[in-house]
């Protein structure tokens, strides 16, 4: 590999070519400020935050766009640096809506935490009084353009990673904002909802829809019983929220945080439903497979993904698994068979569940997941942050807590079930449950091949004689990608996985926000991954179909996978939407 | 957020098929989209949602791109013009004449302002930067037509002239 030889700030760095100044720093150990920079999603060099000086340039250089080259010397605090990266700030407050005390950025913000630290005058430059009206139509996000400092890293994630781009800078100069086309709500746009614009923004403009006050509501309701459930990779997210290192296992904290909510409040463990999700989809596809279905199958858990087919190919709707998601499903079987054993009416009983993701919040309201018209399964989606900012406010001391376990009958799970929250974790899951039904003596129990980094990963397995072509992929345009290569027929599954975020639920859009230098220089994405396959690998249970909890509810409620009650609860219809409108 | 009203729009077949057209030979090279917008307004004289849409489904890119470039350009309009196009100069030289008040009256004359369409379609109102006649400060065109060291009054009489011509009152 081809190497150039560097100093910054008089230390000597060897970096790779191609590198720029602002990763030859970090080699020495120095950290150049960035806002419009984000790794693998935004470098455009546009907000002039990581300006540096360097012998013989003239002017300032923009570190996260300028080559390292051979013999440069860079200096990274000047006082010629300093000077311009405060004024660039200041300017950049001048017209911020700086409401920071209510802001739910509050001391998570790449704005605040610059002025901080530079010490700038906010109210050197004359602010503007806020302008634009706040976009809260939508069911999962709100856009607040009076906070946005226009960095386009929500442009970027929605263009360039998700091929969605449903929103893009509008006008210029002074009247620049982002927003979608014909300046409609997002609501009204063909957006998809995976929230990858939320956790792309460094300041307080993009945010999930908050419904925990209907939360509090519920649980302060002396005729409701509020049962909440986790999505299974909150348990390897949410402790980034209390400050534990990215990639903390969180389970039992979580559990006896979220029963110290509120008296009587109920936890249950959402990978129950990801595997009843698997003995359904299994059974689907050995169906699909052995009576000329239509294949290639797609994994139908992650809202994102259905919405984009729903608006950009509907003409693959078929393919989608007719399996609700394990959200959609938990709601039904509570809503049904919980409600029913224990004499519940359905109306009195508030589900909530913590879900990694802005689209579940679009999901939940979706007329078409009801399994009785009078009421939603699912009453509030929330997101991990959400949970974390309830968690706060109850004033619970979650670093400190005693692990608890989750409430029955929904306890126990597999380890299938967890890795739902990860790529390539779904087919997995059901490889292991579709092998050992096709063929009882089958032992591969780790699906290596699938899992990792990779963009697409396709393998051939062969299970009782029957080869069975898999792919998986995460991020839309990945996605998008596959799909083209499938509809001309240069590609041949049986079943496709497919997860909207890049890397899965642990990267999404209602996760934990990392702070740009976590982001940008560690891969958080893999460490979250493997708490999940850590989790996995000591599971008492691997394969959903050993859950004691999925033999008890087919025993006792839905018979077997795809039969009438099964259908009827645990199964849904897609509808094609339009490509230009919501 | 807020939806203005605008006139339906009224594509003919012929207009679609030129647009088509200009589409396919463009479509294959780099940063299409501005030229193929060119082309857009030539056909139809501006852009409305439907000759987007049709843009971005030809060309292969976004809503909100297309809507984005011709946002950002002030060439681009995005509601229709009139039959006859007004256009006052705010340059400089104009601007010390006075132009503020001419472009005051004409939107008072006609109940429209700066951008907009009258209802029956006769007068649209701009504003422009100089068109190389600051001699004749303030200046203003209908059409291709110069209209120079104007008065408010002046104003109101050249559009009563054109409104005579179309055989109507506004």
């Amino acid at each position: 590999m081809e190497t150039v030889h560097l100093k910054i700030n008089n230390i000597p760095v060897e970096v790779p070519k191609g590198y720029t100044i602002l990763q030859a720093a970090k080699e020495a150990n120095i950290e150049i400020p960035t806002l419009c920079y984000l790794k693998d999603i935004n470098c455009i060099g546009a907000c002039r935050v990581c300006m540096v000086e360097a012998k013989n340039r003239r002017g300032l250089l923009a570190a996260c766009v300028y080559p390292a080259e051979e013999g440069l010397e860079v200096f990274t605090n000047t006082p010629a640096v300093i000077k311009s990266r405060k004024t660039t700030l200041e300017l950049l407050l001048s017209t911020h809506h700086k409401k920071c005390l209510s802001c739910v950025r509050n001391n998570n913000c790449e704005l605040q935490r610059l002025a901080a630290e530079y010490g700038v005058d906010e109210d050197r430059f004359t602010s503007e009084e806020p302008i634009y009206e706040i976009d809260d139509a939508s069911p999962y996000i709100v856009r607040d353009n009076n906070k946005c400092i226009q960095c386009m890293r929500c442009v970027a994630a929605c263009k360039n990673v998700q091929s969605v781009s449903v929103i893009g800078p509008i006008k210029r100069g002074f009247a620049v904002h982002v927003g979608s086309a014909f300046d409609k709500s997002l609501n009204d746009s063909p957006c998809v909802g995976c929230g990858q614009c939320v956790v792309s923004c460094p300041v307080g403009a993009l945010t999930e829809k908050s419904q925990e006050d209907k939360v509090w509501e519920a649980i302060a309701d002396p005729e409701k019983q509020v049962v909440f459930y986790t999505a299974p990779s909150i348990k390897a997210t949410l402790g980034e929220s209390f400050g534990l290192p990215v990639g903390t296992n969180v389970d039992g904290k979580m559990t006896a945080a979220i029963r110290r909510l509120g008296e009587g409040v109920k936890i249950f463990n959402m990978d129950f439903t990801a595997d009843l999700t698997i003995l359904e989809e299994a059974n689907e596809l050995i169906e699909r497979v052995q009576n000329g279905g239509t294949l290639p199958m797609f994994t139908s858990c992650c809202p994102g993904w259905v919405k984009f087919v729903e608006h950009y190919y509907p003409e693959f709707i078929p393919h989608l698994s007719t399996c609700k998601s394990p959200q959609a499903m938990f709601g039904a079987v509570l809503k049904s068979y919980y409600c029913e054993k224990n004499n519940i009416d359905p109306k009195n009983l508030f589900v909530v569940s913590v879900i990694p993701c802005t689209a579940k919040k679009f999901e939940a309201s979706r007329p078409d997941l009801r399994s009785n018209e009078a009421y939603d399964d699912v009453d509030v989606a929330l997101t991990t942050r959400e949970l974390a900012r309830m968690i706060k406010r109850a004033g619970i001391s979650f670093n400190e807590l005693e692990e608890e376990d989750y409430d029955a009958p929904f306890n126990k799970a597999t380890g299938g079930g967890a890795i739902f929250g990860a790529t390539g974790g779904v087919l997995e899951a059901a490889l292991r449950t579709a092998a050992r039904t096709l063929d009882g003596e089958f032992k591969k129990v780790d699906f290596e091949e699938v899992r990792g980094p990779e963009a697409v990963r396709t393998v051939t397995y062969e299970v009782a004689g029957i080869k069975i072509n898999v792919a998986v992929t995460s991020g839309l345009g990945n996605a998008r990608q596959l799909l083209e290569k499938i509809k001309k027929g240069e590609a041949d599954y049986q079943m496709v996985e497919i997860m909207a975020c890049p890397g899965g639920c642990i990267n999404g859009g209602g996760q934990p926000l990392l702070s740009d230098s976590i982001r940008n220089y560690v891969d958080y994405k893999a460490l979250r991954s493997k708490a999940l396959y850590d989790y996995d690998a000591a599971a008492e249970f691997r394969c959903s179909d050993e859950s004691p909890v999925i033999k008890m509810v087919y025993d006792e409620y839905f018979e077997a996978p795809g039969k009438e009650k099964a259908h009827k609860y645990l199964h849904t219809t897609y509808v094609p939407r339009d490509k230009y409108y919501k | 957020m807020a939806e203005k009203t605008l006139p339906a729009f009224q594509g003919t077949p012929e207009q679609q098929q030129k647009l088509q057209e200009v589409i396919e030979q463009n479509k294959q090279l780099p940063g299409a989209l501005l030229p193929v917008l060119h082309e857009a307004q030539e056909i139809y004289g501006y852009l409305p949602i439907e000759v987007q849409q049709m843009v971005a489904d030809g060309l292969g890119v976004s809503l909100s791109e297309v809507y984005g470039v011709a946002t950002f350009y002030s060439r681009f309009s995005l509601t229709p013009k009139g039959k006859h196009r007004i256009s006052v100069c705010l340059g400089t030289a104009c601007y010390v004449k006075g132009a503020d008040k001419i472009l005051a009256e004409v939107e008072k004359k006609l109940g429209i302002k700066s951008g907009e369409c009258t209802a029956d379609g006769l007068f649209s109102i701009d504003s422009c930067r100089c068109v190389g006649a600051c001699g004749l400060a303030p200046v203003m065109m209908i059409d291709e037509d110069v209209y120079g060291k104007l008065t408010p009054a002046e104003v109101d009489k050249i559009i009563d002239k054109y409104l005579a011509e179309e055989g109507g009152s506004n």
